[in-house]
């Protein structure tokens, strides 16, 4: 199974507007995922949610790809109530570049853009209120790094916060 | 008034997170003007076991064990979205019998942990005998799980391709038993609530979120149905042949907690509703469908949803051909809906919040994970 060409009014419209900002129209096991530029990712949210329809942001997350020269996906979820259409969309990024915040545009991207930060150590470019969110502040690593093992956990914060030897 | 009278500021007050009425273990940090809360922020992470980082080191299947940990009052749902998720994959179906199976299984489920959000959410209003009624009713449920598969909340009923487990003698029996006792019972709870004027009074115009602002922060579940949008996955995008049920979807108007309240006890009489029809047309066949032993789908990635009790419950997995995921991302319905904790509470009493967080119906180890 590979991923097939993406081809419906709605990529032809985004294709008028934003050109070769956006790299691929992807279709794999029948989900609909485009592929962007990362400073085109806020623009392309807006324009889905004023001109398209796609009113519901349902989540944003990243995977990370060591060996890659853009090691990380940030990938949206983006729902439609009015077309009950759901679509991805992916930017590549390098380490270190911070991509705009999606917070202007969806309210809900608040919390799951920190959530990212948390994991990844990926910085959101104007998010309103930047902090860790499940891990304590104080936590020094970014546990879903694929650098970072199971096994390695923050001893230091360990040992000091919770006055035992080690996590594990 | 305030600066003419004792000069008084704003307050900070600290509200768990070991508090009885914030479900688990949410710290929520309150700014009043006297009894009105100006603003509210929350602190979550309290049960963070990084779920999502034991997936990448476990195989996909000794990983579905660990999704009953998130919402572990509505274990089935998420094993459910899990092996849903899997199969998307694989490109495999479960067979039409495991469907149904699962069907049943995930809508006494919900039944089971809206029971417990009735009982709980009565309780911190100061209501206390529901709960006494739901967990009498939630046991009947407990005990058809434990039947079927040994367990009474962490319940892994489901296997990536179908059902591990043939329903045992007597499931069908026990099941419309259920139903048959639980509509009378569902009665008797509104009669106790529906009309109750101190319900009414504690309920109506608290927490207010319409429509534009549910869709705003990605609030979704019967807290987007009480704001009058008709939106269910289960009828929107139909997953394990939930087209072939005849159910409604039940709204509100005001989008207040009274009107959450009134969605969640529709959509309990709708559950049992698709229980009873489900269980009338168990198909007969086999309950796996064509998966090996070992699992390796193909390099690739997939989001799946369903309607979990609380909202919408999605998993975004990306394989990398391997028998480990390479990335389980789970969007949780109650992290998302807690977001909105700070818009309901803005101008509310400070016994409001009790109510509001009650309403949101969030569980922490889905929260954090």
């Amino acid at each position: 199974m590979a991923a097939t060409p993406w081809e419906s009014e709605l990529t032809q419209a985004l294709k008028a507007e934003f050109g070769d900002q956006i790299l691929e129209f992807s279709t794999y096991a029948g989900q609909n995922f485009l592929v962007a530029k990362p400073e085109a990712a806020i623009p392309i949210l807006e324009s889905l949610k004023e001109n398209h329809g796609f009113d519901y942001l349902v989540d944003i997350t990243a995977v990370h790809w060591p060996e890659r020269p853009e090691p990380f996906d940030i990938v949206y979820v983006i729902y439609s109530f009015p077309r009950n259409e759901r679509i991805r969309m992916k930017i590549r990024i390098r380490e270190g570049e911070k991509p705009r915040s999606a917070v202007p545009v969806h309210l809900t991207a608040n919390w799951l853009e920190r959530e990212v930060y948390d994991m990844f150590g990926i910085e959101f470019e104007g998010h309103p209120d930047l902090r860790r969110i499940l891990l304590p502040e104080e936590w020094e690593t970014f546990p879903l790094r694929k650098e970072n093992s199971i096994l390695k956990t923050d001893q230091h914060w360990v040992q000091e916060n919770l006055g035992i030897e080690s996590g594990q | 008034m305030a600066d003419t009278f004792l000069d008084s500021t704003e307050l900070v007050l600290n509200m768990g997170p070991q508090h009885p009425s914030t479900h688990g273990v949410l710290r929520v940090i309150l700014k009043l003007d006297g009894e009105r809360v100006l603003s509210t922020e929350c602190v979550i992470g309290y049960l963070h076991r990084g779920v999502e980082k034991i997936a990448e080191n476990r195989t996909w299947q000794m990983f579905a064990p660990y999704v009953d940990r998130m919402d572990y009052v509505a274990a089935v749902s998420n094993g459910l979205g899990y092996c849903l998720a899997v199969e998307k994959l694989l490109g495999v179906e479960a067979p039409p019998r495991a469907q149904a199976v699962r069907v049943i299984l995930a809508e006494l489920n919900r039944i089971a942990s809206h029971l417990l959000w009735l009982g709980t959410h009565a309780l911190d209003i100061g209501a206390i005998t529901p709960l006494f009624y739901c967990m009498r009713e939630r046991e009947l449920i407990l005990n058809i799980f434990e039947k079927y598969c040994g367990a009474r909340l962490t319940t892994h009923a489901f296997r990536i391709g179908g059902l591990q487990y043939e329903t045992y003698e007597g499931f069908e029996k026990e099941c419309l038993q259920f139903c048959d006792i639980f509509d009378k019972k569902i009665d008797e709870y509104e009669e106790l609530l529906t009309g109750n004027r101190i319900w009414q009074q504690r309920l109506r115009g608290v927490g207010i979120l319409t429509a534009e602002d549910c869709k705003e922060y990605g609030v979704t579940g019967p807290m987007l149905r009480a704001a009058g949008v008709k939106w269910d996955l289960r009828k929107a995008q139909p997953y394990s042949g939930y087209e072939k049920y005849d159910f409604e979807i039940p709204t509100g108007q005001n989008g207040d907690t009274y009107d959450r309240y009134l969605v969640r006890m529709q959509e309990m009489r709708q559950s049992a509703r698709i229980v009873r029809q489900a269980v009338a047309g168990i198909p007969a066949g086999p309950i796996m469908g064509k998966v090996g032993k070992v699992i390796k789908p193909p390099v690739g990635e997939a989001y799946v949803s369903i309607e979990a009790p609380k909202g919408e419950l999605g998993y975004y997995v990306v394989s990398d051909g391997s028998t480990q995921p390479y990335r389980v991302r789970i969007r949780p319905p109650s992290f998302v809906n807690l977001q909105a904790l700070d818009k309901m509470c803005r101008g509310a009493l400070v016994a409001d919040v009790v109510a509001i967080i009650g309403t949101t119906d969030i569980v922490l180890g889905e929260v954090d994970r």
